[in-house]
């Protein structure tokens, strides 16, 4: 229960002189949810950035630790790469495939996991066929896990903000992850929704055995889903722990007070 | 519609966007005052600095004048009908409805697809040599339009020097068949590999590029092939090209110059059904899936595990395939080859055929190519005016209609939970 | 020795051409991130209206100074129209499309202009008078004519003179704002859709120069000049950096001067070869250019 799967040791990030992210180590460990918090522009964002692979950190380690138990270093790797370890993220600002359907969004996550090629395209062979099949099946079982399967072929950019999150969640589940990243997951969203959401993520943490960051502004849910939270503040990691250890930590509170309500 | 729901739609085509008809009015004069000073030097006056005459044509101000006065109304129409419509999902145009309602009755559909395969079949027959001919270029075109619709409608990538994969797949068989009189089947393939060859080779370091840049190398690239084509005249025969290509025989067996263009248009024919064949799988495909997420999302698609390079190389490499193939057929049937074939405006042709037709869309790719090829060769007159209302039409479908005439349609898949079934659409 | 020299003065000329029109390129891709295809069709008209303009008053009889200066002006003047004109229709509705659309409206719009010339005009070769002040240069008349000198000196004049605007102007500040965050530029004040504009304007105007002195040098033009003319100039920019001002003339000096070397050392067959190679292998192996910025993609 306790072994690692996300190591982060010492990252930074500059971009020309600011130093966005100041050595921040962090650790995930197996099957927990952890959360992600800070004002805005702490730099929550550029960390899952960083350890995508979508920026490369100016220095520190990333190393994660996939379910066949080798510790690989991922900084410099191409996102692709990470997602194919079993890494996979959502994105702050949705960034779905707006003019394909829900389900083909879906089953773009599986490309990783599948392999046939512009032959089997063509000539449809049992392979493909088959390939093809398990690809729609499991889009589609993604879609019922959140709540989706009514829109299957409806265009991604027809959905409502709210599902648009969720979507991006089936998304990414459908890379096989071991670790999930999620950037703001109930950010506009209705309290209704947002509390389907805490049981979506408690729900893919039981069942799939998901290990889970996550930034969120929402205090409520932080508070409530997580087993641990780090807290960063102008890139520098400032306090971690429980939730509770968290909340009462003077630094925190500080870091908090000077921001505005609405965050 | 009554008189004065006629009325009010009248009153906001004329006042779009604009406070009442007082205003409207003063804005299209303002905007034909305007045009008409922008024209003047180059439509109005002609002059020869040798004999130093001026040629004045007045007429064309006053034309240049209505018609922008005209043009603006429209204009502002389409730009806040364009504004209003942005919320709603976008309509669908007549073509598309009927095309949608043929599609959904399968016997429509079946009646539709054996309507239009007998007119395809029967076409030489009915119509002459001339018509045949003007048929088998279009049908080159729709080849093309196909082909590139692989690398900018469905991966995304703008590729401006799409002739100079035409160009390969032509001189490799035109050279191979002057130095040793090889036959148009046998280069038929290896024209396609060559392509495919290029394709990798101009490919592999340059689709790192971004996207705008990409479109400046391969226009550079295009050109490149062409000069050397035309510089090169010890191999290529220079700007004077190469004269008396074999047509392609039938088994060994050749046809005078009639048979023999009724047999270069079904060749054509077989080749675009190839084409509509392997594009409508590959873009219901995983591959096909990749090259949408990419052209929509780049670093979403990497996120999600797709190796973008090798991604967009796989499209450019295929597209480049087609135009091979296509150059082949295009040296079999014109027996003739030379630099002018390959130029610019012949990658601008089959840009425009892909976006005016409907990125990503096969329906829209041969309405294209049918539209603007047939159009201009039957409208004589016209014909001048054909690259001049080709620009403009791009600027005209990127600004109100970017999704073309004809736009894409996503398969739907349909699931119930014992078997899984996907219905093709498209 | 002197071949060397003629040589290099030929590369400066080159250059300088390049230098005009390039910079246009630049400064519209700093502020939106466009290559404005047009671009080069603007230079283009440029040139025409410049033979326009001397035929008509040639033929009124005014002296060949006058005809010069009214020549270039009247260029500058219409080729800043097309080019606000042109984003006017082709680029700002566009703003916030996909990602293709503006660079295929660009196409478009390029396609549009060379034919709309050819029709109007001709598609053959028009002489152009040679409306550029002949003199005997002192000490390196041998090397260098007056045309040559007075291209490279007009093109020095313009490139400081822009540069001052940039640089002390408010509008040359708030275009440098624009380009660095166009959003923060919105924040402060800054009437971006001004900016944008007026960068047309400057831009097409530097082209329209370049379109009448290159014409009137080499004699001739036709609806065509602007194509390969506009790739050199994006070569030139793309080389030293695109979206940097300085950069534009660094790299239209450098390619200027390995053209007139290729072509006048090596074999002048493949002159126009030399620049899509060079552009194509400095975007492969350097696309940031010379002075370019490698730009971080917002996620
Ligand atoms: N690509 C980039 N280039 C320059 N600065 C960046 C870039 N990405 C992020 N930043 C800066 O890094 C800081 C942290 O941003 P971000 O990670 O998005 O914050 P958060 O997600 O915590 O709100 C901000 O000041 C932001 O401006
Ligand atoms: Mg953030």
């Amino acid at each position: 229960m306790s072994e690692s799967v996300l190591n982060v040791n010492e990252i930074c990030k500059d971009f020309g002189g600011i130093r966005a992210l100041d050595d921040v180590s962090l650790n995930v460990r197996s099957k927990e949810i952890a959360a992600l918090i800070g004002p805005n522009g702490a730099g929550k964002t550029t960390f899952f950035n960083c350890i995508t692979g979508i920026y490369t950190p100016t220095s520190g380690d990333v190393l994660v630790n996939p379910k066949d138990g080798s510790e690989r270093r991922v900084n410099g790797m191409k996102p692709n790469h990470v997602t194919e370890l079993g890494m996979a993220r959502t994105f702050q600002n949705i960034r779905l495939f707006p003019s394909m359907t829900t389900l083909e969004n879906v089953m773009i996550g599986t490309h990783c996991r599948t392999k046939s090629g512009i032959w089997g395209a063509i000539s449809r062979n049992g392979k493909a066929r088959g390939e093809e099949q398990a690809i729609i099946e499991k889009s589609y079982h993604l879609l019922e896990l959140v709540g989706l399967e009514r829109y299957a072929n409806e265009l991604a950019c027809n959905l409502p903000y709210g599902k648009q999150r969720r979507l991006e969640i089936a998304r990414a589940m459908a890379t096989d992850p071991f670790l999930l990243l999620l950037d703001e997951p109930a950010a506009g969203m209705n309290p209704q929704e947002t509390y389907d959401l805490q049981e979506l993520v408690i729900k893919l943490r039981n069942e799939y055995g998901l290990s889970i960051l996550l930034i969120e502004h929402d205090m409520k849910m932080v508070m409530s889903i997580s087993d641990s939270v780090f807290v960063l503040d102008y890139g520098r990691l400032i306090a971690s722990g429980t939730p509770k250890e968290v909340s009462e930590n003077p630094t925190v509170i500080k870091a908090y007070l000077g921001e505005d309500e609405d965050d | 519609m009554d008189e004065k729901g006629a009325q009010s739609t009248l009153r906001f085509i004329l006042t779009a966007g604009c406070d009442g008809y007082a205003d409207s009015l003063k804005r299209s004069v303002l905007v034909a005052l305007w045009f008409m000073f922008l024209t003047f030097p180059i439509m109005v006056i002609r002059v020869d600095t040798i004999e130093n005459t001026i040629d004045w044509r007045w007429m064309n101000l006053a034309f240049v004048g209505v018609g922008s006065f005209v043009l603006s109304f429209l204009w502002r129409w389409l730009l806040e009908r364009k504004e209003l419509m942005k919320g709603q999902a976008a309509r669908e145009s007549v073509v598309e409805r009927l095309l949608t309602q043929a599609s959904t009755i399968p016997s429509a559909r079946l009646g539709l697809l054996v309507v239009v395969a007998g007119i395809a079949l029967a076409f030489p027959h009915m119509a002459g040599m001339y018509q045949t001919n003007i048929m088998i270029s279009c049908l080159t075109y729709i080849a093309l339009g196909l082909g590139l619709n692989i690398v900018v409608g469905l991966a995304g990538l703008l590729d401006l020097g799409y002739v100079a994969f035409y160009a390969v797949g032509a001189y490799a068989y035109a050279l191979a068949n002057m130095h040793w009189g090889i036959g148009f089947w046998t280069i038929l393939p290896i024209g396609a590999l060559l392509g495919t060859l290029f394709g990798i080779m101009l490919g592999f370091p340059v689709l790192r590029l971004r996207g705008d840049y990409l479109a400046i190398v391969t226009l550079g690239f295009g050109e490149i092939i062409r000069l050397v084509l035309e510089n090169w005249g010890d191999v290529t025969m220079g700007p004077s090209g190469i004269a008396g290509i074999d047509r392609p025989t039938f088994f060994g067996i050749e046809f005078g110059v009639m048979d023999s263009i009724n047999y270069m248009y079904y060749i054509m024919l077989a080749l675009i059904v190839l084409t509509i064949f392997c594009v409508n799988r590959l873009q219901n495909s995983r591959i096909g899936r990749a090259w949408l997420a990419l052209r929509e999302d780049e670093i979403a698609c990497q996120a999600m595990g797709i190796d973008k390079t090798k991604t967009k190389l796989m499209a450019f490499a295929l597209g480049a395939t087609w135009a091979g193939m296509a150059g082949v057929v295009f040296a079999a049937k014109t027996t003739f080859v030379n630099p002018a074939s390959f130029t610019f405006w012949e990658s601008a042709i089959i840009l425009s055929v892909v976006v005016i037709g409907g990125m990503g869309s096969i329906r829209g790719v041969i309405a294209g190519a049918i539209i603007l090829i047939l159009v201009p060769e039957y409208l004589r007159a016209f014909s001048e005016f054909r690259m001049l209302i080709f620009g403009a039409t791009m600027v005209l479908v990127m600004v109100f209609r970017p999704q073309g005439l004809i736009r894409a349609k996503r398969k739907v898949y349909t699931y119930d939970k014992s078997t899984v079934a996907g219905a093709a659409n498209e | 020795m002197e071949y060397f020299l003629e040589i290099l003065f030929g590369g400066l000329t080159r250059g300088s051409i390049y230098a005009l029109i390039a910079l246009g390129y630049t400064m519209v891709y700093g502020i939106i991130e466009l290559i404005n295809f047009a671009h080069g069709e603007i230079y283009m008209i440029g040139a025409f209206t410049g033979l326009i303009i001397a035929g008509v008053l040639g033929a009124a009889g005014f002296p060949a100074a006058a005809i010069f200066v009214l020549a270039i002006l009247g260029a500058v003047l219409y080729s800043a129209a097309y080019g606000y004109t042109i984003e006017k229709i082709a680029y700002k509705p566009l703003r916030g499309a996909q990602r293709l659309s503006p660079l295929i409206s660009a196409i478009g719009m390029s396609i549009f202009l060379q034919n709309y010339v050819m029709l109007a005009q001709t598609s053959d070769f028009l002489p152009f008078p040679s409306l550029i002040p002949e003199f005997k240069v002192p000490w390196i008349g041998h090397i260098i004519s007056s045309s040559e000198l007075i291209i490279v000196v007009v093109t020095i004049l313009v490139c400081i003179g822009l540069t001052l605007f940039i640089k002390f102007t408010r509008l040359g500040k708030a275009m440098r704002a624009t380009a660095q965050n166009r959003k923060m530029a919105m924040l402060v004040g800054i009437n971006v859709n001004t900016v944008i504009s007026a960068t047309f304007v400057v831009g097409s105007s530097l082209a329209a120069v370049g379109g009448v002195l290159i014409a009137s040098h080499i004699g001739q033009i036709n609806y065509y000049i602007g194509f390969i003319a506009g790739i050199k100039a994006f070569t030139a920019a793309v080389l030293g950096g695109i979206g940097s001002v300085p950069g534009a003339m660094l790299g239209a000096l450098i390619l200027g001067q390995t053209e007139a070397f290729a072509t006048g050392y090596v074999s002048s067959d493949y002159e126009d070869v030399f620049a899509f190679a060079l552009l194509v292998l400095i975007l492969i192996f350097r696309p940031a250019g010379i002075m370019g910025k490698e730009p971080v993609q917002k996620v």
